[in-house]
């Protein structure tokens, strides 16, 4: 990182165009609500200039300028609306207020390099802007529906009381239902019986034709590499009833010729159907670790009398392990998020979470399905923190910095 | 040069020529490296490739009609269709008797609802038949001309002969034409009628659809694949949570959650009324057409895009679009003429992965795509679980496969299927 | 929970099962408060009196084609399966179920009827053992249709008098019927109507005057939600869905009976089970298709039993306490124009039909 670059006040014949510019902004849609988006733009404008030019000639003084600002936003956000909207124009207030002091002490040349144009300068907030709203648009459905899984209500539906706050407009009722109703928590079972098993199975063969994949020597490569990326291509609903018939005459076999127990049979074929939906995802991941692997290291582990299992496990499965383990996590979401081929090959007995997911989406309305993935949310959080734990590890070990 | 080249051979320490050694070696190394590819190779090859292929094979298969009605089939290949005339009493004989067969076997409405397909009205007219037929004797009772037209008058339609001749063979090309939205009639090939025609355009749309959704994806995925490989490490992880939490939310939850967000008193509409943007009677319609579908689509998928490409711009160092730049580059000409082209393997990488996913999605589309956004799996599902017509199911289901694979193919050849890098 | 005791304890569970699985039953059905009404009324006292353990499974949406392909592979692990009858004439053509004998497998009505007449026409296939006539029919929001609520089915056709979106089924059973019948079709006639290619084109052209205004559904969830959001003013679905959202979550919503679509759910017995698990699955037909419970059905969901001795025995909702006899389809308050599902037509038409209405569709 390049030093702190020197930062300086500006002149005011930036700072209240600026200002006054991004304020036509939030006039514009003010303004385009109550009739006029011209007179709503000018207005705004005029007022966040007038407020840049009070809180830096007259006030001189952040702080109380801060507690204004939001102060008086919040006071015409209550004049027009209710609780929401007094807190949202208080954070509309906060917001200016940063923005202005922002623009006049000139913070936002602190963190870039020293030597970069006014234009570059502006690229640089735009193009985050750009990202920010991204980033919006991939996480805002994810929390729409968070609130709506305390819906008091059996619909997937704000309601007016939940809108205004209203207590009883919310409930825990749906997340009761799913840490009782047997449904619910034997799905969540059988989900998180066979998407571990079905993991462990795709990593393990998928990881070991990764590292047969990646040698040179490996013949008829590109068409191997076809066969096994091949159940991530072709169509789901034409790999779940072609499998269906495999798996059906395997089941039966294995029930009347092994006389094995017909709810375990449901789980292998499952579970199995599963590992090979996996597989393509950990090839991918694993293979694209190797290509950076120097296999000098394996050779000199060979020369210094490792046998190829210790080499494997000693040398190569370290480096490869982010690879591995990002290929499971892939593997191990398709098995738990996959509806199609379980509803086919699975039986009532390995019903599992997506699947009954879909029969309550399809027979009848309920929030739980959305707190059900409000937990998963929450979990999920939880899974990516290990990722990244294991991976600032990793990178520990293979003695890279974090550039 | 010392006894190793006695012969003129080289000779390996323990005295075989080296050639015949490495190659040896060479060839324990193939070995080693297929024994260790084996296991998987055969696993799928058996559970998936195999049951595929099967699944797959039913598109050209008929042998239904020549093995439910054997005798008909022989007798009936000797009539000439174009003559205009109802077939002779042998026709009629030989259907009797492989009738009472299937009648006796309850094969004869499953025949019924395979020809059903191909010319309406023929499952009743089988299921019907059936039970009168049941009482006739196949030796007895004899002429059967007059008494089976009289029992349906569909038998008296020389159109249904016909068609009984034309999908008499074991094996069809007529689930195909199907697909394509033709048919095969007597007299050959034929364009389906026009109010039928829906199967190639469903294929155009789905094609243009995930087209446009890869589209979009590349548009949203680039920006954010740049800014992580371009902060700080520890930055640019937590921006990944944010990239990867949708991904891992479950794909029924997500496609509900759009559906919260776009209907017309859904989050977006109510914010734009409510801040003034959109007048309450006039409320935008944003689900239930193809731009429900893209934007629902757009957001599955988008991580499928992003993480192929950022870490392929994690392998460009930031220094070239410097160095292009001191030396006189704008910042346009620098990006355009340096950093994106090293960037598009990524691109490459993303796109085929989001278009082979979204060619082959249907849940999606079936909820959010109202009438204008379903795409050709759609007719899939519909014809494997309701029409259970799978010999077209199959042909559609083939006709996609071809598409994918060309495409991965494509894929292998431009950028090579190594460069792919999930995370 | 320790590890030895986990496993020990499913050891024991895998026993158990191994033990127990001579008397287990496999009963597929939709899921959700339908499969909750059979196990009040039919599992729990066939398993009492019975010993019998019923395992649910919620498949019935895939059935045809789950049973095709199980019988294909020769191995069917149902043992009844729960089907609307379309379906179940599917099945039967296709030699997938069991045809059954209604007078000898199933049980006279208690005052002697043969079980043959006391269902009547609603043994519409040979395999096909009926349990509850449903309707497809139409709700409305009492908020957003002004002051003259609809009495026809035709409002949906009407959007001037009721302006604002309407939901219907994304295929074209019952949708051609209901426009013919709007555009002049005397209802006697519209099948014949609808077995030419202008009858069906006209159904389409009429269908066309409002395609702008409708949202098309394909899981029964989708109307009461769409009610719920204000999405659209009315919409069609089952009866059942509507009667729920009306009562249980007290939604302005209100039926509209009339030319609502009778059609029938029931049993078939898989084709090519064992003679000893044949044999289970007509005990529990047996059991479970008599008068009394298929009344006792009606106490969780309102739809109306397919025996005509059932209906006066039917009570009070198990929950709500209330009469469910006048939300019944079968109601002759509420049974007063309906259609049945024309079962013949559809089996024969559905594919050719089907194409062009999805060609329609996407035009």
């Amino acid at each position: 990182m390049a030093a702190p670059t020197p930062i300086s006040r500006k002149p005011l014949s930036f700072v209240l165009p600026t200002a006054g510019g991004i304020g036509a902004f939030l006039g514009l849609f003010l303004g385009t609500g109550n009739g006029s988006g011209l007179i709503g733009m000018l207005l705004g404008a005029a007022v966040i200039a007038a407020m840049a030019y009070g809180f830096i000639v007259d006030l001189q003084n952040e702080k109380l300028a801060k507690w204004i600002s939001v102060i008086g936003f919040g006071i015409v956000g209550y004049m027009f609306g209710g609780i929401i909207l007094t807190i949202v124009a208080g954070l509309v207030g906060m917001f200016y207020h940063w923005l202005i002091y922002w623009l006049y002490e000139g913070r936002y040349r602190a963190k870039l390099l020293p030597y970069l144009t006014a234009g570059q300068v502006l690229w640089h907030y735009g193009f985050r802007c750009i990202a920010a709203l991204i980033f919006i648009f991939l996480i805002t459905p994810i929390l729409v529906i968070i609130p709506l899984s305390f819906n008091a209500q059996d619909f997937f539906t704000y309601t007016p009381g939940m809108l205004r706050l209203d207590p009883d407009a919310y409930s825990l009722k749906h997340y009761q239902d799913f840490f009782t109703n047997n449904e619910w928590q034997r799905s969540l079972k059988n989900s998180l019986t066979i998407a571990p098993i079905a993991t462990v199975i795709s990593v393990s063969l998928g990881t070991l034709a990764a590292v047969g994949l990646s040698q040179s020597h490996m013949p008829f490569k590109g068409t191997i590499m076809a066969i096994l990326i091949s159940p991530m291509i072709v169509p789901l609903i034409i790999s779940a009833t072609g499998m269906f018939f495999f798996y059906s005459q395997l089941g039966q076999f294995m029930e009347n010729s092994l006389g094995m127990d017909k709810n375990l049979v449901g789980y292998i074929k499952v579970i199995l159907a599963h590992a090979v939906l996996g597989i393509p995802f950990v090839i991918i991941t694993v293979t694209a670790t190797l290509v950076g692997f120097d296999q000098s290291l394996t050779r000199a582990a060979a020369n210094m009398g490792a046998n190829p299992m210790t080499t494997f496990f000693r040398i190569q499965m370290p480096l490869i392990l982010p690879g591995v383990i990002s290929g499971g996590l892939f593997a191990f979401i398709t098995s738990f998020d996959e509806v199609v081929v379980v509803l086919f090959i699975g039986s009532a007995g390995q019903k599992t979470l997506p699947w009954q997911m879909f029969t309550g989406l399809r027979e009848q309305i309920s929030p739980t399905i959305l707190a059900v993935a409000t937990i998963l949310v929450i979990v999920s959080i939880g899974l990516l923190t290990v990722v990244e734990l294991l991976r600032r590890r990793s990178e520990r070990l293979r003695g890279m910095s974090p550039a | 040069m010392s006894d190793s080249t006695a012969n003129g051979l080289v000779l390996a320490a323990d005295g075989t020529p080296l050639k015949r050694s490495l190659s040896r070696a060479m060839r324990r190394q193939k070995i080693r490296a297929f024994m260790l590819v084996a296991p998987l190779l055969i696993f799928v090859l058996l559970t998936f490739i195999y049951p595929i292929g099967v699944m797959l094979s039913r598109s050209v298969q008929n042998d239904i009609v020549p093995e439910t009605l054997p005798e008909t089939v022989r007798v009936l290949g000797a009539w000439d269709a174009s003559s205009g005339e109802l077939p002779d009493e042998a026709v009629y004989a030989a259907f009797t008797r492989d009738m009472s067969v299937a009648i006796e076997a309850k094969k004869h409405t499953r025949l019924g609802s395979r020809l059903n397909y191909e010319k309406t009205g023929f499952s009743s007219m089988f299921r019907q038949s059936g039970r009168k037929m049941k009482k006739l004797d196949p030796v007895a009772d004899a002429p059967f001309k007059e008494k089976l037209i009289k029992i349906h008058k569909g038998w008296g339609d020389v159109e249904t002969w016909k068609t009984l001749q034309t999908y008499s063979g074991l094996y069809t090309s007529g689930y195909f034409l199907n697909a394509v939205d033709a048919r095969m009639t007597p007299e050959g090939m034929a364009w389906q009628p026009e109010d039928k025609q829906i199967l190639l355009k469903l294929f155009g749309r789905t094609l243009v659809m995930s087209l446009i959704i890869t589209g979009s994806c590349i548009l949203l995925g680039y920006p954010i694949a740049w800014l992580l490989a371009n902060v700080s490490p520890r930055n640019a992880n937590l921006l990944l949570i944010l990239v990867l939490l949708p991904f891992w939310t479950s794909l029924l939850v997500r496609t509900s959650a759009w559906k919260v967000m776009l209907q017309q008193n859904g989050v977006i509409n109510e914010v734009l009324v409510w801040i003034g943007l959109v007048p309450d009677g006039d409320r935008l319609i944003l689900i239930n057409n193809e731009f429900g579908t893209i934007v629902a689509m757009t957001h599955i998928l988008l991580p499928f895009m992003i993480l192929p490409m950022y870490s392929v711009m994690q392998t460009i160092p930031p220094v070239y679009l410097r160095a292009a730049k001191s030396m006189g580059a704008t910042n346009w000409t620098a990006f355009w003429r340096v950093y994106f082209p090293q960037s598009i393997p990524g691109i490459g990488a993303g796109s085929i992965l989001v278009f082979i996913l979204s060619i082959g999605y249907y849940i999606t589309p079936e909820i959010v795509g109202g009438t204008k956004g379903v795409f050709i799996s759609n007719r899939i599902a519909y014809h494997i679980s309701s029409s259970l017509n799978w010999g077209l199911a199959a042909a559609l289901g083939t006709i996609l496969l071809i598409v994918v694979l060309a495409l991965y193919w494509a894929y292998d050849r431009i950028v090579g299927i190594d460069n792919v890098k999930l995370g | 929970m320790t590890l030895t005791k986990l496993l020990t304890a499913t050891t024991a569970l895998t026993l158990v099962a191994g033990v127990a699985a001579a008397e287990e039953m496999t009963i597929v059905s939709w899921g959700g408060a339908y499969t909750a009404s059979q196990k009040g009324a039919y599992h729990d006292p066939y398993s009492e009196k019975t010993g019998v353990t019923i395992i649910n499974d919620d498949s019935s949406a895939e059935a045809v084609a789950k049973l095709r392909a199980m019988s294909e592979a020769g191995n069917v692990t149902w043992d009844v399966v729960d089907v609307v009858a379309a379906d179940a004439i599917r099945l039967c053509d296709e030699g997938l179920a069991l045809e059954i004998d209604a007078d000898t497998m199933l049980a006279d009505a208690p005052d002697g009827t043969k079980a043959s007449e006391d269902f009547g026409d609603l043994l519409v296939s040979d395999c096909f053992i009926p349990q509850i006539v449903y309707s497809t029919t139409f709700g409305y929001r009492t908020d957003l249709v002004g002051d003259t609520a609809p009495t026809t089915v035709c409002a949906v056709f009407d959007t001037e008098a009721y302006p604002g979106k309407r939901s219907l089924e994304k295929r074209p059973i019952n949708n051609m019927e209901w426009a013919l019948l709007c555009d002049g079709v005397a209802k006697d006639a519209v099948y014949d109507v609808l077995a030419t290619e202008e009858g069906q084109q006209q159904a389409l052209d009429k269908l066309a005057t409002i395609k702008d205004d409708v949202i098309w559904w394909s899981a029964g969830a989708d109307t009461p939600q769409l009610l719920a959001d204000g999405e659209v003013v009315m919409g069609s679905t089952y009866n059942g869905r509507l009667f729920a959202a009306i009562e249980e979550q007290k939604l302005p919503v209100a039926m509209l009976w009339d030319a609502q679509v009778f059609d029938l759910d029931g049993w078939i017995i898989p084709a090519g089970l064992s003679e000893e698990r044949q044999a289970r699955a007509l005990d529990y037909i047996m059991f479970a298709t008599d008068t009394q419970r298929l009344a006792d059905q009606a106490q969780y969901i309102s739809y109306g039993p397919a025996r005509k001795s059932s209906a006066p025995l039917v009570g009070k909702h198990k929950t709500l306490g209330i009469d469910m006899a006048p939300h019944m389809p079968t109601d002759p308050n509420n049974a007063k124009n309906t259609f049945l599902y024309n079962y013949e037509f559809w089996a024969d038409y559905r594919d050719d039909i089907d194409a062009k209405f999805q060609a329609w569709l996407a035009k």
